[in-house]
């Protein structure tokens, strides 16, 4: 018996892609703050351009919390998602499923310095996921990987089949 | 609140680039208490199959108006950032109506300041989100 041949690689490649463009494009809220994914095979990087209407405090300048918070919140939340529907886009009939958010159940977040006027970017890792809730932690860093500006754990409610 | 009162009110929003392009507005201010508005708006939409507003937009509003009340101390600290803040979200906020703030800062010590906020929307018996959090307290040397 002999194995199928694997797909072209920029088959696969465009498949998850557009999954994961599906799962950030239609939320207007990511599109405002101008945050956007890479990918490379699951891993995600969220990545948040500067702009000015980010800053919290023009004289030093920084990054506002609240912008830091949202950044971070969205990480988790599309962190979350991408690993809710990744077996989908790998099984033999790709077929996704609805694509439904999870719900913020709390979100702490450390600010560990000041954020710098500077794109930024977050990595989220889902530390347990059960069939209700699941926690996520998330770091954020801007020039120095080894250098977190923010970092932060949150728990989130999945969405059930009935709701 | 008095002509005077308002118009820093306003300033202060104005001077924070990020709460005035999500849209806020100073309520209320002073004695280490601050309330603050956002209104809804489609572009601060997280969940787009019931328009409810992101998690990411009210925590700026309760981060803003947290920072708010720490300024406006009686002990008048020269400025603030924040330390943390955590966030818990009791409902979504209902589509179309406006997010009401109010923050409380409720002890400080040499260089920290405690705050407690909470999130309500239309119906105020029942709040969207709370929030505690630590905030630098820096005085004048």
């Amino acid at each position: 018996m002999s194995r199928p041949r694997p797909e072209p690689v920029q088959v696969v490649k465009q498949r998850r892609d557009a999954a994961l463009s599906a799962l950030v494009e239609r939320v207007p809220y990511i599109q405002f703050l101008g945050i956007s994914f890479d990918r490379r095979g699951d891993e995600l990087t969220a990545t948040m351009n500067y702009d000015e209407k980010l800053i919290g405090n023009p004289m030093l300048p920084a990054l506002h919390g609240g912008a830091t918070a949202a950044f971070l919140e969205t990480a988790a939340i599309i962190e979350l998602s991408w690993q809710m529907i990744w077996p989908s886009i790998e099984s033999d009939s790709h077929e996704l499923p609805p694509l439904r958010m999870p719900k913020t159940i709390d979100f702490t977040v450390d600010y560990l310095r000041s954020g710098l006027p500077r794109d930024a970017y977050a990595r989220a890792r889902v530390n347990r996921s059960g069939r209700r809730y699941a926690s996520v932690h998330v770091e954020a860093w801007q020039d120095n990987r080894e250098k977190l500006f923010a970092q932060a754990t949150g728990h989130f409610m999945m969405p059930q089949k009935n709701d | 609140m008095s002509a005077d009162k308002a118009k820093i009110a306003a300033q202060f929003i104005q001077a924070i680039p990020h709460s005035r392009a999500l849209g806020m507005n100073l309520v209320e201010i002073g004695d280490g208490e601050a309330v603050i508005e956002m209104p809804y708006d489609t572009k601060l939409i997280g969940d787009p199959d019931t328009g409810v507003i992101h998690g990411g937009a009210v925590s700026a509003l309760m981060d803003t108006c947290s920072g708010a009340a720490v300024m406006s101390h009686p002990d008048a600290p020269t400025s603030t950032a924040t330390i943390d803040l955590r966030i818990d979200y009791m409902r979504a906020a209902t589509p179309g109506q406006t997010i009401r703030t109010r923050a409380y800062c409720y002890q400080v010590t040499r260089s920290v300041a405690f705050v407690r906020a909470e999130a309500v929307d239309e119906d105020t018996a029942r709040p969207v989100a709370t929030a505690t959090g630590a905030f630098t307290f820096e005085r004048s040397k």
